[in-house]
């Protein structure tokens, strides 16, 4: 582990990604020191299904981001659907109704340039299975700030185009299988 | 967090956009306003904030570029259906009680939200005692509201909204389609006043009866959002009506006390008494 203590965990994922979560999330403790922030591409008309699915098997507590609430570790944060989430420097979340990126809102790439800026080498962020580019270019800034870039194993998830874009994007990104990704973060509380 | 460099130079160049032409934007949140002028940047060509900056300060062709970034919304028509219902069905029945009526669209950026509630009032056949306030910072976007033209190929999202909201009529019976454009009927806005007016800076100007204001408030900090709801407060008529977006809340206000819940699911809020 890095010198600078990690202050939040941001995870981005598509097609395929709930079923990811599933396996990453539940398998937390809920004395993660960090916050986690969540975007997953849904169809923008539909109520976010994903807390209550989630919450149901989480040990930390899952809930849909609100407007400049301040973010808390053990707590994950979902993007609301058709809105951006983005950090603030104080570490607080803000929303946004900005034009959509990648054909998409929440878009990854908005929450991890966003998170990078504000947090630099305090942030870890992950790319999960998807089939579209989102989160390359996030993934690199998180990477340039000095923060920890993992991206799930393209060979093995579910979707390996999102993930093959990050890895492209960021070549020194890390590059793990679920469990390994679940067992990481787990450790992030262990000195 | 420590300042960046680049950090500082967004805080001098918001600085001067408020010196030099007193548009505020230094109390919006920072995170999405930095995401926009870094946009601006590298869309206009300069390498740095500070060189943008000192084209913004000499060059006034350079804020209406700025200005372009820094606020336009794009939105639709009849954006959260269930909200334009809730109007429809539990708003407007108390509304229908007063001899003649006033609705601010605070922020109105192109006129979505505008002409959504001049057509939902027409169908609801208050249009007629209805004065509206349009306001925005941006000309460019006043000027466009007012003209009501939008991309043909958006109203098939637009009609399909409409037609959740519980419509009375097509859409199609307030525009016109024109080479992939669609003009809407100019007697919608016969009663529609389009105003400069600055939520940061600007007060209040007359008594409410709705205000609608939708997805602005995200944009602003905590103290620019309870500069605005206060504003908010002072404008509406006793038993007024707040809307505000599907993510917008009163909860962390210092102004909730002043509002109760009319529609919650829909964030919709009624001015207490006094």
């Amino acid at each position: 582990m890095s010198a600078d203590r990690p202050r939040a965990v941001a995870i981005g994922g598509s097609a395929g990604a709930v079923q990811a979560l599933l396996q990453i999330l539940p398998a937390l403790p809920h004395t993660l020191p960090v916050p986690v922030l969540v975007v997953v591409h849904v169809p923008p008309d539909r109520e976010n299904a994903l807390v209550p699915l989630l919450a149901d098997r989480c040990r930390l507590e899952v809930k849909e981001a609100e407007d400049k609430e301040p973010a808390r570790p053990g707590v994950v944060y979902f993007a609301p659907s058709d809105y951006h989430l983005l950090v603030e420097a104080d570490g607080s979340l803000s929303l946004s109704s900005d034009e959509l990126v990648h054909h998409s809102r929440p878009s990854i790439d908005v929450l991890f340039e966003s998170a990078a800026d504000a947090l630099g080498p305090g942030l870890v962020a992950i790319v999960l299975t998807g089939a579209n580019q989102d989160g390359a270019r996030g993934l690199l800034a998180v990477a340039r700030a000095g923060g920890t870039a993992i991206v799930e194993d393209p060979e093995t998830a579910t979707a390996s185009v999102m993930p093959a874009a990050a890895c492209d994007a960021a070549p020194g990104a890390a590059v793990m299988s679920l469990d390994a990704i679940a067992a990481h973060l787990s450790d992030l509380g262990t000195p | 967090m420590t300042d960046s460099v680049e950090d500082l130079e967004i805080q001098l160049l918001l600085e001067a956009l408020f010196g030099r032409y007193h548009y505020d934007f230094r109390n919006y949140a920072r995170a999405s306003i930095k995401r926009r002028i870094t946009q601006a940047r590298q869309n206009l060509g300069f390498a740095s904030v500070s060189a943008l900056q000192a084209s913004l300060l000499h060059d006034p062709a350079t804020l209406a570029a700025l200005l372009g970034y820094l606020t336009v919304q794009v939105s639709e028509m009849f954006r959260d259906p269930s909200y334009f219902r809730a109007l429809r069905e539990k708003v407007l029945p108390h509304l229908r009680t007063y001899p003649s009526l006033k609705v601010w669209v605070a922020g109105c950026s192109h006129g979505e939200e505008l002409y959504s509630l001049a057509v939902l009032f027409r169908e609801e056949g208050l249009h007629e005692r209805t004065l509206f306030y349009a306001t925005d910072i941006n000309p460019e976007a006043l000027r466009a509201a007012e003209a009501g033209v939008y991309p043909l190929d958006r109203m098939r999202k637009f009609t399909e909204n409409h037609q959740k909201s519980g419509a009375k009529t097509s859409l199609s019976d307030y525009y016109v389609a024109d080479y992939g454009r669609a003009i809407f009927d100019k007697t919608l806005r016969s009663q529609v006043v389009f105003s400069d007016h600055s939520l940061a800076t600007d007060a209040v100007f007359a008594e409410m009866h709705l205000i609608s204001c939708r997805n602005v408030l995200i944009y602003f900090d905590r103290p620019l959002q309870d500069r605005v709801l206060g504003l908010f407060r002072d404008s509406l008529a006793r038993q007024g009506f707040l809307g505000l977006g599907a993510k917008e809340s009163l909860r962390f206000s210092s102004h909730a006390e002043a509002f109760a819940e009319f529609v919650r699911d829909e964030k919709i809020y009624r001015r207490r008494e006094p």
